[in-house]
């Protein structure tokens, strides 16, 4: 009887260890993402943005972006304004990184300059939209610390709830909760909670497709700020892979050529 | 009406029971709508929802984001707030402010951005981070930045750099009005503690629009505490000393706390809110209410003194008063209803709570009055002889000198009300509360100290999606906020070009002779572009620009000034545009400040509306009662010049008449009818019943009803009065002069109506 008692213990006991706490498989979910979504080694992407304010005025921004995928940090990205009209041509340089400064580069046509932003800020509205640059530049694993919460589902779509926990300093959010599709290992929804912890935005993105038999990117993104009433929607016009980009598309000189 | 006059008496006296049972449940049936009375912490209530003001300043925080805020005014005690010690706390209470719920933004100096030049580099960052590992010259170099950012100076730092404060930004939700507010203020003011207990020698003081709301609903808490038991005391004393008796003053309290749970718990059920206007009417039912009471009241005992035995002394007052108590509560109602024309919903309110208070008041004292008085022990002594000596004799004085007393009279009243004229309207907001609420000494600390309270919001169109780039455009906007600043009443003005003309510098490595509007549209677009791109959370530009770029927002902080003063320099700022604008295309001035500003003038025109309609109603009730068109018609000069006799004497002594004054002659109207109601009804009586002539028929309204209607003036004017002990400058001003008029309407019922009556009457 003593050595069943035992085993029983011991099985308890290992059991326990073995078992996955939240923050374990919610890493592992993290880590399982972004496993899926590596190797796509370039992207170029057509985008609109509407702006919205609370009464539903409109105003609209188009946008071109070049991303290089960079291994073991943070992305490079080129992204080239078209409108409106009076930041046309207009360029921005930036390398992002999980846990410091991204480092930024302007290229201003009017001046004919390029100006390096320096600043450590990453949760201003990009374009005075709601969209902060944090939310759409590249998501490295470090960015966050993560808990699983349960499973659950939008429209129907079996997801992943996942609580992630900004390890940037400056961060705007203390949290974000994120429905991440079970089969895309996509983010279905994403819920941004402000520095006193309450709900600012929540994040939709819709109409996924699979390029290249692999990778899973949405062709819309819709943003609400629950505190402003103030909204965007992000529309994903086109995705073009492998495109050969190098690293010397991505310096100070390539800004000026951009366009 | 004469058969229901007879038959009331012995019908009540035979149900007593039945009737105080009744009466009661179907009180306790009314009040537990109490449950739904709520007080509204927010300055809004004041306005309707088609006030044109408030809709404009609702499209313009529509625009762009709201910004009610909480002010933390912190005043260092050596006088320096750039100090490492000082700097540091500003750093912790902007931090701690975040958490402030509902807040989307904190501004102060030490989260300022920033920004400089460094070869091609553009630093934007912080003004003030690790304020405990400062040097003495960052000290001095980030002094000599704060005093002269356009956007810090006076309005987050004052010039000499003594006093600084931490302004969070608050989006209520607007869900549940009654909780948001204070659940802010109690974080702010814990916070505030906090910081106090940290920083032993940092004065820290609140004050921002979530706080006046805070106050209007604190300031009505206030006063249901303190006014509502005053006022309950003030009358028990008053009741005990008039009616020297026991029994009969503890009837008149029920009957009048039983109006007001009825006034307050329907007005509950109906969904009126509970603030500063509306919280007086339990005061104001009280006092009213009073009235009804003592008349029957008044009449009982004497009639009970002459002899008879209780339940004929009840059936007699009944026979006798049934007619005037109805018409007192009916012209009553009718006046507090007419409030209802108020362009203030708060008003409205009040007019509603206190008519269904009145309505009560009539049918208890009617009924659950007199029952409970025969069911009661009440103890009179027969009096053989029981004349009121008094009466009598005023009676005979009014009659032997009522020529001197209608010359006096008429030239007294011409005399004040050619005074009205002096009074002017006008209102200073922040002074709707006095010095015993911090609120208000707060807020006149920042004035002196800091910067403007009183805010004018432009939305600076220029027409065209991205048409604020156009240099000509900025340009004007410039030459508009210099133009603003030049004013005498302007303290700060916010607004973008300043931040474009620091990017221009920037871009240029910070050459002093770039600070200003760039020369191309391009420009400037790309300027701010950079600059929005290299903001943190929360301290985007989206409060000021609109998602098109096609306006933008500039802020004017006025110091405290009177409304008129306020619409003046509006004015002022119109015809500027008008001369000089080109590419501005529209612009108007908004926000809580412009709406309060015109608040008074848009009342004044509504309720004068409401008065006269007021008049012609009572006065056509008093036509079709008194069967007289006659008398109908006379009784409107002693009904109507008490209000301007009052205004005359405002206007003599005080000279400013307010929002809550522009109220008081449709109220007092349907008051001091009473007065005439009650003299002209004996009157009538007197000639119609007894056949008695003019002088006769004065001296017999004087012995009948002279000391009811002295007692219940007494009565009015005390509950008035107490009203006028209100922190609520509104409630104060209304009781003040609501108990002139009182007082005017009986002098003018005593010594102008008889003399009065007895002209016309030798006339015909």
């Amino acid at each position: 009887m003593k050595g069943i008692a035992l085993l029983f213990s011991l099985v308890a006991f290992t059991g326990a260890v073995l078992a996955e706490t939240p923050e374990e498989k919610g890493l592992a979910i993290a880590v399982e993402a972004d496993k899926r979504d590596q190797g796509w080694s370039d992207q170029a992407t057509v985008m609109k943005m509407i702006l919205r304010n609370s009464q539903g005025a409109e105003s609209m921004r188009e946008i071109r972006g070049k991303t290089l995928e960079v291994k073991g940090d943070g992305d490079k990205s080129l992204t080239i304004f078209d409108t409106p009209r009076d930041i046309k041509g207009t360029a921005f340089l930036s390398f992002t990184h999980a846990l410091k400064a991204d480092e930024q580069w302007l290229y201003l046509p009017a001046l004919k300059r390029v100006k390096r932003i320096s600043s450590s800020n990453k949760s201003g509205p990009f374009m005075g939209s709601e969209f902060a640059y944090e939310d759409i530049s590249s998501q490295e694993v470090e960015k966050y610390k993560y808990k699983f919460i349960k499973d659950g589902e939008v429209n129907g779509l079996a997801a992943f709830i996942i609580e992630r926990y900004p390890q940037y300093k400056k961060s705007g959010y203390t949290k974000m909760v994120t429905w991440l599709d079970k089969k895309m290992y996509q983010p279905l929804k994403i819920e941004f909670y402000d520095r006193k912890k309450s709900l600012l935005k929540t994040l939709t993105q819709h109409g996924y497709k699979q390029y290249l038999n692999k990778y899973w990117r949405p062709a819309r993104m819709e943003m609400v700020n629950h505190q402003t009433g103030k909204s965007t929607t992000l529309l994903w016009v086109s995705y073009k892979f492998k495109n050969g980009f190098k690293s010397r598309d991505f310096d100070r000189n390539s800004l000026k050529r951009a366009r | 009406m004469s058969e229901l006059e007879s038959k009331l008496g012995p019908w009540v006296i035979k149900y007593r029971w039945l009737i105080i049972v009744f009466s009661l449940l179907l009180v306790f049936a009314a009040a537990s709508g109490g449950r739904f009375l709520v007080f509204k912490a927010d300055y809004r209530v004041f306005f309707s929802e088609d006030n044109p003001q408030l809709q404009a300043f609702d499209k313009l925080e529509k625009t762009y984001t709201r910004n009610d805020n909480v002010l933390f005014i912190l005043s260092p005690k050596d006088g320096n707030v750039f100090t490492r010690e000082t700097l540091k706390v500003v750093e912790t209470l902007t931090e701690k402010a975040w958490q402030i719920p509902y807040s989307i933004r904190v501004d102060s100096v030490s989260n300022f951005q920033h920004t400089y030049s460094e070869g091609d580099d553009l630093i934007v960052a912080d003004l003030v981070s690790e304020a405990d590992k400062l040097s003495n010259a960052e000290l001095e170099k980030i002094k000599n930045i704060a005093t002269n950012e356009p956007l810090l100076k006076q309005r987050l730092v004052s010039p000499t750099g003594h006093v600084t404060s931490v302004s969070a930004t608050i989006q209520l939700p607007r869900l549940d009005e009654t909780k948001e507010v204070p659940e802010v203020v109690e974080f702010a003011r814990k916070l505030a503690a906090e910081i106090r207990l940290l920083a032993p020698d940092v004065e820290v003081r609140l004050s921002g629009m979530v706080l006046m709301n805070n106050a209007f609903a604190e300031s009505a808490q206030g006063d249901m505490k303190s006014l509502v038991p005053l006022s309950f005391a003030v009358m028990f004393l008053m009741l005990l000393l008039l009616l020297k008796s026991f029994s009969t003053t503890f009837g008149t309290i029920l009957v009048i706390f039983l109006s007001i749970l009825t006034g307050m718990g329907l007005g509950g059920y109906i969904g009126f809110p509970l603030t500063g206007p509306s919280v007086s009417s339990t005061t104001i039912i009280l006092t009213v209410a009073i009235a009804n009471s003592v008349h029957i009241l008044t009449t009982f005992i004497h009639e009970m003194r002459s002899g008879k035995d209780k339940n004929s002394a009840i059936s007699e007052t009944l026979r006798i008063n049934l007619q005037p108590v109805f018409l007192a509560s009916a012209t009553t109602m009718v006046g507090f209803l007419t409030m209802n024309f108020s362009e203030v919903p708060p008003f409205q309110h009040l007019g509603n709570f206190v008519a269904i208070g009145v309505i009560a008041s009539f049918f208890l004292s009617v009924s659950f009055l007199p029952a409970l008085i025969s069911v009661l022990p009440v103890r009179v002594k027969v009096q053989k002889d029981d004349q009121d000596k008094m009466m009598i004799k005023l009676g005979d004085f009014v009659v032997k000198k009522k020529k001197q007393l209608m010359w006096g009279m008429g030239a007294l009243i011409i005399t004040l009300v050619a005074f009205l004229p002096k009074n002017q309207l006008n209102d200073v907001f922040v002074h709707y509360f006095d010095e015993t609420i911090q609120f208000r000494v707060d807020s006149d600390y920042v004035d002196k100290n800091l910067t403007g309270l009183y805010v004018i919001d432009y939305s600076l169109e220029s027409g065209e999606e991205g048409g604020i780039n156009e240099p000509g455009y900025l340009k004007e906007v410039e030459k508009f906020a210099n133009w603003y600043r030049e004013q005498p009443e302007t303290r700060h003005v916010n607004v973008l070009t300043d931040i474009i003309k620091r990017l221009n510098k920037n871009m240029h490595s910070d050459n002093k002779s770039w600070y200003k509007i760039p020369d191309e549209r391009n420009l400037s677009a790309q300027y701010l572009l950079m600059y929005e791109m290299s903001l943190p959370y929360g301290l985007d530009l989206n409060n000021q620009l609109d998602v098109s770029k096609s306006a933008l927002r500039m802020t004017v902080s006025i110091k405290t000034v009177s409304s008129n003063e306020i619409i003046e320099i509006e004015k002022r700022a119109q015809r500027w545009l008008e001369k000089n604008a080109n590419y501005i295309k529209m612009a108007t001035g908004s926000g809580p400040t412009i709406m309060f500003a015109n608040i008074g003038q848009r009342n004044i025109s509504s309720m004068l509306l409401g008065t006269t309609l007021a008049l012609i109603v009572i006065s056509g009730i008093l036509i079709f009662a008194f069967r007289s068109i006659k008398i109908g018609l006379v009784s409107i000069i002693p009904n109507l010049v008490p209000a301007a006799m009052g205004f005359g004497v405002w206007g003599l002594f005080v000279g400013e008449v307010g929002l809550a004054l522009s109220i008081v002659t449709s109220m007092t109207l349907g008051i001091v009818v009473d007065d005439t109601v009650h003299f002209l009804s004996k009157y009538l009586r007197a000639k119609r019943e007894h056949g008695y002539s003019a002088p006769e028929a004065v001296r017999y309204a004087f012995k009948h009803v002279g000391r009811a209607l002295l007692t219940t003036s007494v009565v009015l004017v005390a509950g008035f009065l107490v009203l006028a002990q209100s922190h609520f400058e509104l409630n104060a001003g209304m009781g003040m002069l609501t108990s002139i008029i009182i007082v005017l309407a009986l002098m003018a019922d005593f010594f102008f109506l008889p003399p009065l009556l007895m002209k016309l009457e030798k006339k015909s």
